[in-house]
């Protein structure tokens, strides 16, 4: 193990080695509860700077395990802010839900140690360590609210569908490795151009591990347990694993197809051309008929990852699976930031016992709270796709590159599917906006804050977009 | 020594039991240890293949599944018990207090 190995994980290490502290930590301090959630954020912020810091990087550690790259780089950040974000959402959730304790941040910190690993790892091995690295803490997450059966349930479900989808993934890895020789992207790359490979049997593996992570980013049809454990996980446990589970699974599928496996995209497109058209339209089609925020959030992040799977179907076409993989980075971080802000306004209006999340209990909240009810205004736009706001940008890139790759049809099926989704949306403004009602909310300062700053960063970075998706262009350049 | 193939087909065999166990089976148990013989169908085929191609690679991962699989059974197991005392009940298709 030389330095540059050390390096090349320094800000995983860094989540690592401070989140094992922190356990000791929190052991010896039971008075004093703000201590850890703030020490937690230290770690995040720590790590944000390390990985900002690796955004011109390129080198590998670990004989080619590992590979710190713009790509890693900007999902790093997009990890650490996402990190960061999930401790503002929790704080004071948390205490109003009486889970206030230490270990819920200790193990968000290693769960985004996972995330960074996955978007770093360039072995299949460490693909799949990175993947139960980042699930193993969030089962335990989802079920924190426990004895709440709901919680106990979600966490449960989550449990068998992940370990179930992991199995997927380390089969299609030992079929992938018995096809090339090794499980290292790069040789996996040479094993194929050298003509060494079999090809049979490496489509086999490829394919059993498109399954796996289409569980994990909750692809149709791999979705089921999607809604049932956005809804029984505590709120702010939600809000993070939409983010960081989708955004590490897909990190890792574009990784893999795009650097690894062009050479199988006449054969592997027209499945992942068909789970990202079902995908959009099954989850905009059933989020339409949902009472609860939740679920309707739920099917609502189902359709998302169908948008981003777009990007994924080109993943052969070496002129337009750079433009389209920077597309995804962009479109990942302006569904995280509008995802944090609409679940932020969520957690405002929930109370005890799972009360305050039906469509309904937002009557009312335009004229009452007019604040938090124009940044929810912000939020739903920017997730039906309407300009000013980050989602319509994402929506474009997005779109201008699948068009770009020829997929007529596929985009058709996205715009379609874009207008459904504005009208449950659209819902939710009217029943805030039109309806009478007397909506309670919890408001805090922490809470309010990261509603705003979502809010004006969901208007603001979709005017000077620009620089961002230059930055996500960069990015992508060293995975070709 | 027997061809790679018989153990390959061996190991497929095994994943599929597993998996055909964890959509047919109720108990979660039984659930997680179809899951667990889908991981295991997966360090026998990892076994088979660094033997034909005479890599200790292939090996040493066996042992890192086994450890990812043992800190599943921990949280795994928890989870199971937790559910337990809840419910006296851990039959999958019982866990419906989610809906909709």
């Amino acid at each position: 193990m030389t330095s540059t190995d050390l390096l090349s994980i320094l800000p995983i290490i860094t989540l690592v080695a401070w989140a094992s502290i922190l356990l000791l930590v929190d052991a010896f301090n039971r008075k004093n509860k703000w201590l850890t959630p703030l020490l937690a954020a230290v770690g995040f912020a720590v790590a944000l700077g390390l990985s900002i810091n690796q955004t011109t990087a390129s080198y590998t550690g670990f004989n080619n395990m590992v590979a710190v790259d713009g790509f890693s780089a900007y999902l790093n950040v997009l990890f650490a802010f996402s990190g960061l974000a999930a401790i503002a959402l929790a704080y004071d959730y948390n205490k109003r839900m009486n889970l206030a304790r230490g270990e819920y941040y200790i193990l968000l910190m290693f769960s985004v140690s996972g995330m960074m690993l996955m978007a770093a790892a360039t072995d299949l091995i460490v693909v799949f360590l990175a993947l139960e690295l980042l699930s193993i803490p969030l089962y335990i997450l989802a079920g924190f609210a426990r004895p709440k059966l709901d919680s106990e349930e979600a966490a449960l479900k989550y449990f068998l569908l992940g370990a179930f989808a992991g199995g997927f993934v380390v089969y299609g890895v030992a079929l992938a490795f018995g096809a090339t020789g090794s499980t290292a992207l790069i040789d996996i790359v040479a094993a194929i151009n050298a003509g060494t490979a079999d090809m049979t049997l490496l489509l086999f593996g490829a394919a059993l591990i498109l399954v796996g992570f289409g569980f994990k980013v909750a692809a149709v049809p791999f979705q089921m347990w999607t809604p049932d454990v956005y809804q029984g996980s505590p709120t702010a446990v939600t809000a993070f694993m939409a983010v960081g589970a989708k955004a590490a699974g897909f990190a890792a599928l574009l990784r893999l197809f795009v650097a690894a496996l062009p050479t199988l995209y006449d054969d592997l497109f027209p499945i992942m051309w068909m789970l990202a058209a079902l995908t959009m339209i099954f989850g905009n089609l059933v989020a339409i008929s949902q009472s609860n925020i939740k679920r309707m959030l739920a099917y609502s992040s189902i359709a998302h990852a169908g948008y981003i799977f777009m990007a994924l179907v080109t993943f052969g076409q070496s002129a337009i699976a750079p433009d389209a993989v920077a597309a995804a980075l962009f479109y990942l971080v302006s569904y995280a930031v509008t995802n944090f802000g609409a679940w932020a306004v969520v957690i405002a209006l929930e109370k005890a016992e799972g009360k305050g999340l039906e469509l309904d209990d937002y009557a009312g909240l335009g004229s009452k709270y007019p604040a938090l009810a124009a940044a929810m205004l912000v939020f739903m736009l920017s997730f039906t796709g309407v300009p000013p706001t980050l989602g319509f940008m994402g929506k474009f890139y997005l779109f201008r590159a699948v068009i770009n790759g020829g997929f007529y049809w596929l985009s058709i099926v996205g715009v379609l599917t874009s207008l459904i989704s504005a009208y449950y949306y659209l819902r939710v403004l009217v029943i805030m906006y039109m309806r009478e009602g007397e909506p309670s909310v919890e408001s805090s300062n922490l809470l309010n804050l990261t509603t705003g700053l979502t809010a004006i960063a969901t208007v603001v970075l979709s005017i000077v977009s620009v620089p961002l998706f230059r930055w996500a262009s960069q990015a992508v350049l060293q995975l070709f | 020594m027997l061809p790679v193939s018989y153990y390959i087909a061996l190991s497929a065999i095994l994943f599929s039991i597993g998996a055909l166990g964890v959509l047919i089976r109720r108990n979660a148990i039984i659930i997680f240890m179809s899951v667990e013989l889908m991981l295991n169908a997966a360090n026998l085929a990892f076994v088979a293949f660094a033997r034909s191609y005479e890599s200790l690679s292939g090996q040493v991962f066996v042992f890192f599944i086994m450890t990812v699989a043992a800190a599943e059974v921990a949280v795994g197991l928890a989870l199971i018990v937790a559910i337990f005392r809840s419910k006296h009940n851990i039959d999958v298709d019982q866990m419906s207090s989610l809906k909709g």
